[in-house]
């Protein structure tokens, strides 16, 4: 299990960086959906099948469809010649990165939870994964308070897909 | 039902691994100059703050002494990431769409050259 999760960690960091690094937004694409197939495979590693379904076909499908379909609509599969007017950004922004990682790492490594038992000690919970009945059942439960939200996040996907239509229309 | 896996991996491995694909997607934004890449690095962050969330339902320190089973609210880190899925939909069809609306009143779409707003 740690052999797991070391490999899937390494492949989500190695990933994550070549994302970063390359200059082609194709490769970046592909690179990015690595690393939200090895996501998905962590949170099968804690359980949460149906998140771990939902990321595949969410992110891995739609959303990187989406940049896939961008990218080509706008002809950016070629890298630029205009000077790049960000490069003495560049440096400081890899110095803040190191500085944030650094603080967060730091305090995570001497964080204790509120029962002062360690973090790093913490035994999981055992139960079988979570499916999409589990998921359903809690979301749709009147005395939770999830109801609600669900009916928010519903008008809020309305009014992104009317508002991408209008955004991208030919006359704005 | 499927056997349950106990993983014996800590809490705090998971939450350290989240940190640093929060950073890539921070220094991602910071240093990229093509506004698609930054939005797949806002992407990377969202799902760093996911994992952790999933992470966390999964060790919920109290066990019920009587049933033995999670506390009923051990699943609620999950239904946060639902949510945090279709906001994250919505952010970036939206963006995509003004990518593509600036793209048709300007050749280019590079963050260091969209400066009208500067004043």
């Amino acid at each position: 299990m740690t052999l797991l999760f070391a490999l899937l960690a390494t492949i989500a960091v190695v990933c994550g960086i070549l994302m970063v690094v390359q200059e082609n937004p194709v490769r970046s694409a592909l690179f990015l959906v690595l690393v939200m197939f090895s996501l998905a495979l962590l949170y099968l590693t804690l359980n949460a099948a149906f998140i771990a379904a939902v990321q595949v076909v969410v992110y891995a499908g739609a959303i990187m469809v989406l940049f896939i379909f961008v990218i080509m609509l706008l002809n950016l599969g070629t890298p630029e010649a205009m000077p790049n007017k960000l490069k003495p950004q560049t440096l400081l922004g890899i110095f803040a990165g190191l500085i944030l990682v650094g603080v967060l790492v730091s305090m995570l490594a001497g964080a204790h939870s509120k029962d002062s038992a360690d973090l790093s000690t913490t035994a999981p919970l055992t139960r079988g994964f979570v499916g999409a009945s589990e998921i359903g059942m809690t979301l749709f439960d009147p005395s939770k308070p999830w109801l609600f939200p669900f009916e928010v996040v519903s008008i809020l996907l309305l009014v992104a897909a009317v508002g991408a239509v209008m955004l991208a229309k030919k006359r704005i | 039902m499927f056997p349950s896996v106990v993983p014996s991996v800590s809490l705090n491995s998971y939450l350290i691994l989240s940190a640093i694909l929060f950073t890539i997607g921070v220094t991602g934004v910071l240093i990229k100059r093509n506004p698609i890449i930054i939005f797949m690095c806002v992407e990377l962050m969202l799902n760093a703050v996911n994992l952790t969330l999933v992470a966390f339902s999964r060790y919920q320190s109290t066990v019920d002494q009587t049933t033995g089973l999670p506390p009923a609210h051990a699943i609620n880190g999950q239904m946060m990431v639902i949510f945090v899925m279709a906001v994250a939909a919505a952010e970036v069809s939206v963006g995509l769409g003004i990518l593509v609306s600036i793209f048709r009143n300007r050749t280019s779409i590079n963050v260091d050259e969209i400066d009208l707003m500067k004043g």
